[in-house]
């Protein structure tokens, strides 16, 4: 395995000239005009950008939730571009985490159920328990959703995340629902996660403070690229402030 | 438009497939209401204008023979008003389209001059002459089956006597609304006819000069009938009359007035189930738009807004949805009452029938609707009133599961995340489970009960023509016979068994219960014609008691071993008492059984009959018909295939329909509770799906987090349907059944199959219709919008 923190080894994705545009005519938006990237195995890599810059549209593309107008994305050697639904339903499945600002726990299952959804048709989960137990949540572990808060809610989330030991973690503004001390914890567990299983790590944020801990930074304006930052001196998520 | 209004339209556009839904439960609980009221109204308007129009009698007493002057007897009784005396006798047609005779019943017109009772109605031609004996009057529906019209000849054979007749006229009469053929009641017009003559000519072919041998008599008002009828009997005792009885025992007036009262029951029953499914409706689909815009709710309470104010744009919506369910109802209930006519009109021979929109009926349906959308917004708005403005804009907190079930123990243990899921959602809505559960059921209740009833129909149509009676035809005589007339069929060339019958006319009493009836003399060990027990086992008629069909028994409140008293009304006219001996089914009318010699001993006249059954050699009809016909004994004979085919053909042309109906009522419940339990939950899970979808499930995984929802209620619907409907069919059964005829409930797999077909069906559609919006859902938009 890659270690976390060589950026020049093989890489996870490699994005050429993808764009996306919704509607048509008059009405047409274009989220993405052309964006070309790569993206090394095992980094973490946080997108920074204003509202409709394009970041959330890439990152629902390499996630396999969302289909690009034109452009390729090679997932190591797949070509997501490619992909029906079935396939793309296979990719989320076995490769990919996700992590939402709104947490999208099942407000019907308790925080190890919620992690069970997911190792029940992963192919080599960890359990529940240690994946809630990664996230600090062991005590809560029979809570239901409603009865934990927010921070906590979104632990379980990035607990189901990484259970299935992801090769991606798409992270949506994790914290953008939580105040700031529970946001470094939230993103102390995120580098928790890519430290220990090696799992590349996309985190859209708002917050510019947090991409002192990736290993690149993205800036996005107007559904292009502008800058790609290399980031020499990553910090400790508890060392950043917002 | 207020900007309320405008976002009322648009979310009544959004929820089009649940709005149409739930108002084609409401336009059909409404539409059967219009229908079934409209015929309420119609029917009995048009009866008793017929009645009025036509002086029907109150009291019909019949005798064997009384001479005239008994006429000023009988108007001397206290409460009657007019008295009216005629000639009514039976006697055979012979038409060109049928081999043998066909019953008629001939009737004497009286001299013009002045109002008449039972007065026919000319509906073509003219009234015969008076003093012409060969012209005669023909029941209208008669004449159209065999295509006779005024100026054509028919030949009659009337006491013994063949002779032609004119006719020149058809007529209608309300005593001849609903008719079948003698010992039926299934009308067949081919096979029954009635034909009207001056009285001299049937005084003179009847031998009843100076007589007359029925009474017609009609009360003053509020005259007591059963003191008259007490008074007519003393008065006419003396003349051989079998009984005087009231017209509601009288069969035309009987199976109208039965008719007129099942419809009553039903419609007052089955539209209710209808409108109780749509507030339920109602109310889960307001409360699911209350719930998701409680943040909007909140938005405009908080710029002055009242809570009324916010109520009503909601009660609104239900309202709208409900008032146009009941103006298409109303709609509906018009088109099926204009279709039902001419089925009314094909069995009751009414001179005319107007399907009537009773306004009050369309009222109480628009009503019923309103306080239906009013029961179902409310109970949804409940909610909002609870929260300040405040607190309605906060975002809700997750729903709450933590007092449901922990699936940790013994097999819950095993169950998969996205098992538990669909458990958990049900279990904490137990309401609107149990609502949809019941919903369902009441649908499938409902047209499972009507089928049952229908296959109930089939069987008593097999008993009765292939295990009651299992002869060929039955052949009445003009006057009882004695046996060598039997013996005589019983040689003739074609027919390879006959079985002798008496039928002697009784009033049954117990107490103060009586029935007017009659007696069936069978001979020992028959075996064309037999009394059976429950169980189909022919029952040995002893030598002393009689044995009672059980709607006989019910009637007069008797068991096996109490004694019972019987007036004979033939013969000496005694009075008896004997014991009830024994209890027989039976599916149509309500006979009672004795031994052959017993009863011909009980009347002082043994050995003579009145008719006899006949089975057939194959073949043998055409020669049988020819032999008869030069029996002078031989009034007539009928058929029993002839009555089974009319039986039939009513069944499969109601019952076929009908059950394409209740099809169609159980499908459209079904569909509608399916559709917008699903519509809603679909709502309410949207996150959730798009989240399962995120995470790796497919399509198929993800729906069935939605769809095992409703396979649950479903499933929990399906026995519940069948217990209810089970249920359902004993009660129709016992409210419809009488002693004209009674409806067996049977165990009817076909019904069950049918009926639960529909429901699977219904939910499979709605299923497959929630799904395909699942597949069409933008799974990143689900995520980003926050429940």
């Amino acid at each position: 395995m890659t270690s976390a923190h060589d950026t020049d080894t093989d890489h996870a994705f490699q994005v050429q000239g993808l764009t996306k545009t919704y509607g048509e005519g008059h009405s047409a938006v274009h989220a993405l005009r052309g964006a070309d990237l790569e993206i090394g195995d095992g980094e973490i890599v946080v997108l920074l950008g204003a509202s409709g810059s394009g970041k959330s549209t890439l990152l629902n593309i390499l996630g396999g939730l969302d289909r690009a107008s034109s452009g390729s994305v090679c997932f190591r050697d797949q070509i997501l571009t490619d992909m029906d639904d079935r396939a793309l339903t296979n990719y989320r499945r076995r490769h990919v985490g996700f992590v939402f600002q709104f947490y999208n726990l099942m407000p019907s299952l308790t925080a190890r159920e919620n992690v069970e959804l997911v190792t029940e048709i992963a192919e080599n989960p960890i359990t529940a328990e240690r994946a809630l137990e990664l996230v600090g949540l062991t005590k809560r572990i029979d809570h239901f959703p409603a009865q934990l808060s927010g921070g906590e809610q979104q632990r379980v989330a990035i607990a189901r995340a990484v259970a299935k030991q992801p090769d991606v973690l798409f992270c949506d503004e994790p914290t953008g629902a939580l105040d700031s001390t529970t946001g470094r914890a939230v993103l102390r567990v995120i580098q928790d996660v890519n430290e220990a299983l090696g799992t590349t790590v996309l985190l859209i944020t708002h917050a510019a403070a947090t991409a002192a801990m990736a290993d690149r930074v993205i800036h996005f304006a107007d559904g292009q690229i502008q800058k790609v930052e290399l980031n020499e001196n990553r910090v400790s998520a508890e060392e950043i402030h917002w | 438009m207020t900007p309320l209004h405008a976002k009322l339209m648009r979310d009544l556009w959004r929820i089009k497939a649940q709005a149409a839904a739930i108002m084609v439960v409401i336009a059909i609980g409404v539409g059967l209401q219009i229908m079934m009221t409209g015929f309420v109204s119609s029917l009995t308007l048009t009866r008793d204008a017929y009645y009025e129009r036509h002086q029907l009698a109150d009291i019909f007493a019949p005798v064997v023979r009384a001479p005239n002057y008994v006429e000023s007897r009988l108007a001397d009784i206290p409460g009657i008003r007019t008295v009216e005396t005629r000639l009514n006798s039976m006697a055979s047609a012979k038409v060109d389209t049928r081999e043998f005779s066909i019953s008629m019943q001939v009737l004497s017109l009286p001299l013009h001059g002045r109002r008449h009772l039972n007065e026919v109605r000319l509906t073509q031609g003219r009234m015969p002459d008076a003093q012409r004996p060969d012209e005669i009057l023909l029941l209208e529906s008669f004449a159209t089956a065999h295509g006779i019209a005024p100026g054509s000849q028919l030949e009659v054979t009337l006491h013994g006597v063949r002779r032609w007749y004119n006719v020149v006229g058809t007529a209608q009469s309300p005593e001849f609304i609903y008719f079948a053929a003698p010992g039926e009641f299934i009308p067949d017009d081919a096979r029954f006819g009635v034909i009207w003559m001056g009285r001299p000519a049937l005084a003179a072919a009847l031998d009843l000069e100076g007589a007359f041998n029925e009474a017609l008599v009609s009360l003053l008002r509020g005259a007591n009938k059963d003191a008259v009828l007490d008074q007519i009997d003393q008065v006419l005792d003396p003349f051989g009359a079998p009984g005087a009885y009231g017209l509601e025992d009288f069969q035309s007036d009987r199976f109208l007035s039965e008719e007129i009262s099942g419809l009553e029951v039903t419609s007052s029953t089955v539209p209710p189930v209808f409108m109780m499914v749509a507030a339920f409706l109602l109310y889960i689909v307001t409360s699911r738009m209350i719930t998701a815009e409680r943040e909007e709710i909140g938005l405009v309470r908080a710029f002055g807004y009242s809570k009324r104010e916010v109520a009503s744009h909601y009660l609104e919506l239900a309202l709208f949805i409900a008032v146009t369910g009941a103006a298409l109802g109303c709609l509906l209930g018009v088109l099926l009452g204009r279709a039902m006519v001419p089925v009314y009109t094909t069995y009751y021979k009414l001179p005319f029938l107007l399907f009537r929109l009773e306004f009050a009926s369309f009222a109480s349906g628009l009503l019923l609707s309103i306080a239906v959308a009013t029961l179902g917004g409310i109970w949804a708005l409940r909610g909002i009133f609870r929260l300040t403005p405040a607190q309605a804009m906060r975002p809700p907190t997750p729903p709450d599961f933590s007092h449901s079930f922990s699936f940790k123990k013994g097999l819950f243990a095993r169950l998969d995340q996205p098992t538990r899921m669909v458990l958990r959602r049900l279990m904490r809505q137990p309401w609107r489970m149990l609502g949809a559960v019941i919903g369902i059921a009441s649908g499938m209740a409902l047209s499972l009960a009507m089928l049952i009833i229908y296959d109930g129909f089939d069987v008593a149509i097999d008993r009765t023509f292939n295990v009651v009676d299992r002869s060929d035809a039955t052949v009445s005589f003009v006057r009882n016979v004695p046996m060598r007339t039997i013996y005589n069929l019983q040689g003739m060339e074609g027919i390879s068994h006959a079985e002798p019958v008496r039928f002697v006319p009784v009033v049954f009493r117990n107490g103060l219960r009586t029935y007017k009836g009659s007696i069936t003399g069978l001979s020992q060990a028959p075996i064309l014609h037999r009394a059976l027990d429950k169980d189909l086992q022919p029952i040995a008629l002893p030598e002393r008691g009689i044995v009672l069909s059980t709607p006989l028994a019910d009637v007069l409140d008797v068991e096996v071993g109490d004694t019972l008293m019987l007036e004979i009304r033939e013969g000496r006219q005694q009075t008896v008492m004997t014991q009830v001996a024994g209890i027989a089914e039976s599916l149509l009318g309500a006979p009672a059984y004795m031994d052959l010699a017993a009863l011909g001993r009980q009347v002082g006249e043994p050995n003579r009959f009145s008719a006899a059954y006949i089975a057939m050699r194959d073949g043998a009809q055409s020669k049988v018909y020819a032999d008869l016909k030069d029996m002078p004994a031989v009034a007539g004979i009928s058929l029993r295939s002839e009555a089974e085919d009319a039986f039939k053909k009513v069944m499969d042309e109601g019952a076929g329909s009908a059950r394409f109906i209740m099809g169609v009522m159980a499908f459209a419940i079904t569909f509608g509770i399916v559709y917008n339990v699903a519509r809603v939950a679909q709502d309410e899970s949207a996150r959730d799906l798009a989240s399962l979808r995120v995470l790796g499930f497919r399509h198929s995984e993800a729906a069935f987090v939605l769809l095992g929802e409703l396979a649950v209620v479903v499933l929990l619907a399906l026995p519940l349907g069948l217990w209810m409907g089970t249920g359902l069919s004993h009660l129709i059964a016992q409210g419809f059944s009488t002693d004209l005829y009674q409806i067996p409930v049977i165990f009817a797999p076909k019904a069950y199959g049918s009926s639960i077909s529909v429901v699977v069906c219904a939910a499979v559609v709605s299923g497959w219709l929630v799904q395909r919006r699942i597949r069409s859902t933008d799974i990143t938009l689900a995520l980003k919008t926050r429940e």
